[in-house]
């Protein structure tokens, strides 16, 4: 999808300057469905509008089309691929770090390969091979996990020396590298050409294409998409597809019911040079050199390069407007540094001809993942945009799972890490876009390494006791806009500063997380959780308890005042959300999320929830502080805090009562922690936060109290071998296969989600087992630190990979969860995964190539539960969320 | 022997000195936003002064720079005293009452300056019991006359200047009991000094000029491009009309012998200035003061020296001459610097060169390829280069330490050279003054939001 204005003044560009190019580029272009002017009237009516004809746009036709939906009209308002597509340099590269981008990457990747000779539409596609050079070792960490993940996956991947890189490539300077990544499938395409021929294949599946009309507004009715008004006329659609590219934002809010869809331009610049005198061959393989912030590839016998500069230069914040096409102009000022790194790494460039710094803007979102799904408020409208310029490596399968999720309901895969609904309103101002795309647009060089924030747009949704804990040292991490607090600094201990703390080893924190985890064990502690989403949920009558009953799978029909876990599962037993419900009143019900549920959890439940104005739901987030008391002596301050007796018998494990602390009122305490420790949660009404604080740590001071973050809740919950949902759980996870059966009631006597497909389960064995994997030969000082992604194998075998991990300070070794899976050795074929599966393998986890013993278990180790006050306490809390 | 980069940072900063006007004190909203002081000595000790101050009991600002000769004495007296003068000239008669009653009758005397001033920027605590007393003669003097109109800027600066200059002369004409005190009077009057004042309040900006400083007004075009206008005149040999003056002021016979070598009298630079008695007493006053003075003086050949072809003095003054100038929005910034800077910088390149230091653009032209055949190579050069122009920018906070950077370290094509830099800084001091001479700039930088204001409302 591009802007019409960036089209005209590429044409007048382009022919000046290449006209091989522009023949190359357009050769095709009668084979698209439409010339102009218009000949074909805008239909009345259509299933799916999709308004975007770039990459993303004419992918998702072409999949929908071929996954038998036929009444499609793609709109563009100029010409196919002229936008950032046009423009864009054209290189699929596999090397992605978050897996469900790997996957998209690998899909496009083949589809490219073959589509010339689906459509007759040439496409420009060449195997090159793409090399990714390391300057330190840092760097050749980052690539060797990344080696690890293409390995298993079955893409061809290796790591190379220097020597060998030079081998490839007849130009690089290898003295300043210490290792390579050579991926030799990476491939180049014309991405306008690949564009094209999606759309011809689509347009011959029978969508329509019409360019030069642009989409003004999306009309809405009841909360779904009934049309859209172009300015050629209007068209009804059931569907609509927001591929409009670094326009996507405005276009979500040219509605009259807003669809935030975060994300934010930002200039970017490639060189374009003359042949050399000895062309350079097309199967040249494509240079990223990330230490160098720079990519180059084989051009027509001559070179492109660019890269992502530390200062980036944002544009279109204010939205569109004719005055900004100037500013679209070359910048060498800007690209100074980037022609350094280029003329560092290949010298011999230093005599070639330049042609042209081609500036081509790219759209960024908040943490640089691409954009897709359903608007969690319009029904029927769905996204697919920001690509963080991997527009063309991810074109394809980006475009599948979209297809996918509109005719099945969800895609393929899991692709919550994606999901527009990972984001609210409180992502769409645009100072926070302008700034964090700033960020985010170098951080595409940046090492990768594990616990990494953001530094921009902070500080957005703060806890009452923000100041508070601050001023006793804490550190700050952010989720969902929230400040949580990763742990407590001492005082008088300084840590190392940001740049130098990022490392693949053990972290400078080891120490001060571990002392918190002693408190949490030995005494108690104080960590401050409000930034778990909170909903009430209540009727008049019984509506409350039957939808609850329908949507979650444990029982909620249990007595005023007790707490169940429970899975909000879909139709096929995925979790879509693990929360804790407590029963306030036979008729309201309080639910406790993830921080991220925020948005999809709402959506999902007003979206099933009947349209029954007795029934009611209030998001009461923004309501109550969370503090959680956490130790064995967390009953001590509670009681002497309450004048209340806190003992089992008056408050068993599981259980929610609204009592007095200090001279706050109606704070809700429930007896459950999110670790597995003896604790409590209170929920306290903002007001009172601080005097409830103030309290408990005053009273707390002679049990030994102190704060605690959640570095030290993380390393205490994964040593229980408690399941987080969005990083362990999503949606193709189900209880049966996390051990959770527990907490799913399939005779509840009532019908529930899922349940189908549980009972299923229960009947025929899961396919994928959760297990806890404690690392045997791992040197916690010396040794890289698993983060997740590992693979994990057994007997030799790829069975699965890791989805978190930590170091447990009591066991003093490092703990990974993951899904073990059973492929047959012939067939590759997955088979159930049984106990004695699991229980009868030799593991081995790799971290960055380096394979270390595992010894795999189904269930905690019983000697970290210092408290058992309840027989079954161990599997009814065995559930956690951060 | 090279200077490191941060050793010549640490010389050229050592006397940098910033004031940030407050932007809301309650009154009034400044046209001026700050200023930004520096000095570079090549003579030692240095002979040139600055001062700065905000007028208390009247509205405005005044900044000014002072160069000495023979000695720093002048320059010393003349940039502690002369602002008071300035400022009791400003003030209206029932304030002058005010504060000759609180003198009168020991009471708190109403604060008339507050000072800008460097740490290294000193006043002489012995000599103010002294200068306080001509000071409060001059405003009795005022009150005496009091004319009952509104003091006009102009001429106030005009009295003030010459009122000092005669105050220092006549201070040397009586002397002191103390001999500290007796000494200092006259190592005073012996010794001169140029000065070049600015007054700004609102819109107005006077510049009152005696000497070869000289003030400079950083204009922004419409293109944003910066270019130069002068608000004063150099009084020396270069300007026709201050010769013509000087021959105007003597007899024909004297013609010939007024100006020689470009200096008056065969002697002196700059065509006015404060001090110099040797230009203005006759022979006899000279030989009486000098005679009965002591020894030091006495012994000083210079002193005793008369200047040759002495027939009708004085021959200088220190009457300025007064330049009145609306401020308009493209006004952005005035530079008031001893004839040091000036020597080595077009006033062109140091409006360019102080407009985008403080803009903090660099109005280079972005380059194009175009149709033209450029390689990387060259294309990579070409941007080193432009950036070496702008990190000078950087190392500096201050643009007068930035523009004395320029003047020291500008190679021909412009740019700081930091070899060149480090060259001239590293000159023994008894070298130093034949390569350079003392430096001393203020930069004022004006508030275009408050002027166009202003603007407006008359």
């Amino acid at each position: 999808a591009g802007g019409m204005f960036l089209r005209l003044l590429s044409d007048v560009r382009w022919r000046a300057v290449n006209r091989k190019w522009r023949g190359m580029t357009c050769s095709q272009r009668s084979t698209s469905s439409t010339a102009e002017p218009h000949p074909v009237s805008l239909p009345a009516k259509a299933q799916v509008v999709i308004c975007g004809g770039g990459i993303m746009g004419t992918s998702v036709a072409y999949h929908l089309s071929k996954m038998g939906w036929k009444d499609i009209v793609l709109l563009e308002q100029g010409r196919l691929a002229a936008g950032t597509t046009r423009f864009c340099a054209g290189i699929v590269s596999t090397a992605r770090h978050v897996s469900i981008e790997l996957k998209m990457a690998d899909y496009s990747n083949k589809l490219y390969q073959q589509l010339e000779q689906e459509t007759g539409v040439k496409t420009g596609y060449m195997k090159t091979g793409s090399i990714s050079l390391a300057q330190t070792q840092d760097r050749l960490i980052s690539l060797k996990r990344i080696a690890s993940s293409l390995n298993v996956m079955g893409i061809p991947c290796e790591i190379i020396t220097p020597k060998q890189v030079a081998q490839l490539h007849p130009l690089i300077n290898i003295h300043d590298l210490v290792g390579a990544m050579y991926v030799p499938e990476d491939a180049l395409v014309s991405s306008a050409n690949v564009s094209l021929a999606l759309a011809t294949a689509a347009s011959r599946n029978g969508v329509q294409i019409h360019e030069r009309t642009s989409v003004s507004h999306v009309s809405v009715q009841k909360g779904r998409v009934t049309g859209v008004e172009t300015d050629r006329g209007q068209i009804q659609c059931q569907y609509f597809v927001n591929c409009a590219g670094q326009w996507a934002y405005e276009l979500g809010h040219s509605g009259e019911e807003p669809v935030n869809i975060p994300l934010h331009a930002c200039e970017h610049f490639y060189l374009l040079t003359h042949p050399l005198k000895e062309p350079l061959a097309s199967s040249l393989p494509t240079i990223v050199d990330p230490d160098g912030r720079i990519y180059i590839r084989n051009w027509q016998g001559g070179i492109l390069s660019g890269g992502f500069e530390k200062n980036p230069k944002p544009l279109f914040t204010e939205g569109r407007n004719q005055l900004e096409i100037q500013n679209l102009q070359e910048d060498w000022d800007h690209f100074e540094p980037l022609l350094s790194a280029l003329l560092r790494r290949m010298p011999d460039l230093e005599a070639l001809q330049i042609m042209q710094l081609v500036n081509c803007p790219e759209s960024f979102t908040p943490d640089m993942r691409c954009i897709m799904g359903e608007s969690p408020t319009v029904r029927g409208y769905f996204v697919l945009a920001g690509m963080n310029s991997a527009g063309i490596s991810y074109g394809g399968g980006a475009g599948k799972y979209l297809a996918e999720w509109m005719v099945n309901g969800y895609p393929s895969e899991n692709v919550w890490p994606l999901d527009l609904k990972r984001f609210g309103t409180l992502q769409s101002s645009r100072t926070f876009l302008r700034h964090r795309v700033m960020e985010v647009m170098p951080l595409m060089c940046d090492l990768k390494v594990p616990r990494w924030d953001f530094q921009t747009g902070r500080q957005l949704r703060t806890s009452p006791l923000y100041d508070r804990l601050d001023a006793q040292g804490a550190r700050w991490m952010e989720k969902h806009g929230f400040e949580r607090v990763k742990y407590f600094v001492p005082p008088g201990k300084d840590l190392l500063d940001l740049d130098q703390s990022k490392t693949f080893y053990k972290p400078d924190w080891f120490d001060i997380v571990g002392s918190e985890v002693k408190c949490c064990k030995e005494a108690v502690c104080v960590i401050d959780m409000s930034s778990f989403t909170k909903f009430e949920i209540s009727s008049t009558g019984d509506q409350a308890l039957e939808s609850l009953q329908y949507l979650f799978s444990n029982d909620l029909d249990v007595p005023v005042g007790h707490v169940v876990h429970t899975g909000m599962l879909n139709e096929k037993g995925g979790y879509e959300n693990d929360c804790s419900i407590a029963r306030l009143s036979k008729r309201s019900f309080f639910m406790i999320s993830p921080t991220d549920q925020q948005v999809h959890c709402w959506a999902w439940l007003k979206n099933r929830l009947p349209d029954d104005s007795n029934l009611t739901m209030e998001d009461v987030t923004w309501k109550y502080t969370a503090l959680n008391l956490i130790g064995p002596r967390a009953v001590d301050v509670l009681s002497e805090l309450s004048y209340a007796p806190i003992t089992p018998e008056h408050f068993p494990s599981l259980f929610c009562k609204e009592m007095s602390v200090g001279y706050a009122n109606g704070i809700r305490v429930m007896s459950i922690t999110h670790t597995g420790e003896p604790g409590f949660m209170l929920y306290i009404p903002i007001e009172y936060a601080l005097h409830v604080y103030n309290e408990v740590m005053n009273m707390g001071q002679k049990y030994g109290i102190r704060n605690a973050g959640y570095y030290a809740l993380r390393s205490l919950r994964i040593e229980k071998f408690f399941a987080f949902w969005g990083q362990d759980l999503d949606a193709f996870t189900t209880p049966m296969e996390c051990g959770r059966e527990f907490q799913v009631k399939l005779d509840k006597g009532m019908q529930f989600v899922g349940q189908e497909a549980l009972l299923e389960q229960k009947q025929n064995g899961v396919y994928k087992r959760f297990t806890m994997f404690i690392l045997e030969d791992h040197d916690t000082d010396m040794d890289l630190w698993p983060w997740w992604g590992e693979p994990i194998f057994r007997n030799g075998r790829y069975v699965g990979k890791t989805t978190s991990s930590a170091y447990s300070y009591t066991l003093e070794r490092h703990v990974c969860l993951g899904f073990v899976q059973h492929f047959d050795e012939k067939t590759g074929e997955e088979l159930v995964v049984t106990t004695d599966f699991i229980n009868q393998g030799e593991y081995e986890i790799d971290i960055a190539g380096q394979r270390f013993q595992a010894k795999a278990k189904l269930y905690p180790f019983s000697s970290l539960f210092t408290h058992r006050r309840r027989k079954d306490e161990v599997e009814l809390s065995g559930y956690q969320r951060e | 022997f090279y200077l490191t980069p941060p050793q010549v940072n640490s010389i050229l900063k050592a006397n940098e000195y910033s004031f940030k006007v407050p932007e809301f004190d309650g009154k009034n909203v400044s046209s001026v936003l700050g200023f930004d002081s520096n000095q570079l000595p090549a003579n030692a000790p240095i002979e040139d002064r600055r001062s700065a101050a905000t007028c208390l009991q009247t509205r405005g600002m005044l900044l000014g720079v002072f160069d000495g000769h023979a000695g720093c004495a002048c320059a010393q007296a003349v940039s502690e005293r002369l602002f008071y003068y300035i400022a009791v000239s400003l003030l209206p008669h029932e304030t002058l009452l005010e504060i000759e009653n609180a003198v009168e009758s020991g009471r708190a005397l109403l604060p008339i300056l507050q000072w800008h001033k460097h740490p290294n920027d000193y006043f002489s605590k012995e000599a103010s019991k002294l200068y306080f007393n001509s000071l409060r003669t001059y405003w009795q003097e005022l009150i005496d006359l009091n004319s009952g109109e509104t003091t006009d800027v102009k001429e106030a600066l005009i009295n003030a200047f010459k009122r000092l200059d005669n105050d220092i002369s006549l201070e040397a004409q009586v002397g002191d009991p103390n001999s500290f005190l007796n000494y200092l009077v006259l190592r005073v009057a012996f010794s001169g000094a140029t000065a070049c004042v600015a007054h700004v309040d609102g819109v107005d900006l006077h510049i009152a000029n005696t000497g070869d400083s000289r003030a400079m007004l950083g204009v922004q075009e419409e293109d944003g491009s910066w270019s130069a206008v002068n608000l004063s005149y150099d009084h020396n040999a270069q300007n026709e009309h201050e010769v013509e003056r000087v021959k105007m002021e003597h007899p024909k016979s004297e013609e010939k012998s007024l100006v020689k070598q470009d200096r008056l009298l065969g002697l002196l630079m700059p065509f006015r200035a404060f001090g110099d008695v040797k230009f203005k007493w006759s022979i006899e006053l000279q030989k009486r003061v000098v005679e009965s003075g002591p020894d030091q003086l006495n012994d000083n050949e210079y002193t005793k020296f008369i200047p040759p072809n002495y027939h009708t003095p004085p021959y200088l003054t220190a009457e300025p001459e007064v330049i009145h100038h609306k401020l308009r929005p493209q006004d952005k910034f005035l530079v008031l610097a001893t004839d040091g800077l000036w020597e080595t910088m077009h006033r062109q390149d140091v409006a360019r060169i102080v407009g985008e230091y403080l803009t903090g653009v660099h109005h280079q032209q972005p380059i194009a390829v175009g149709g033209y055949k450029v390689t990387l190579g060259q294309m990579h050069g070409l941007l080193t280069e432009r950036r070496a122009r702008i990190s000078s920018v950087f190392e500096d906070q201050n643009a007068a330490t930035h523009l004395i950077r320029h003047a020291v370290g500008n190679n021909e094509f412009g740019t700081v050279d930091h070899e060149r830099l480090s060259k001239m800084l590293s000159l023994p001091e008894e070298l130093a003054r034949m390569y350079r001479d003392d430096i001393t700039i203020i930069v004022v930088q004006f508030n275009s939001h408050v002027i166009g204001a202003c603007q407006n409302d008359e």
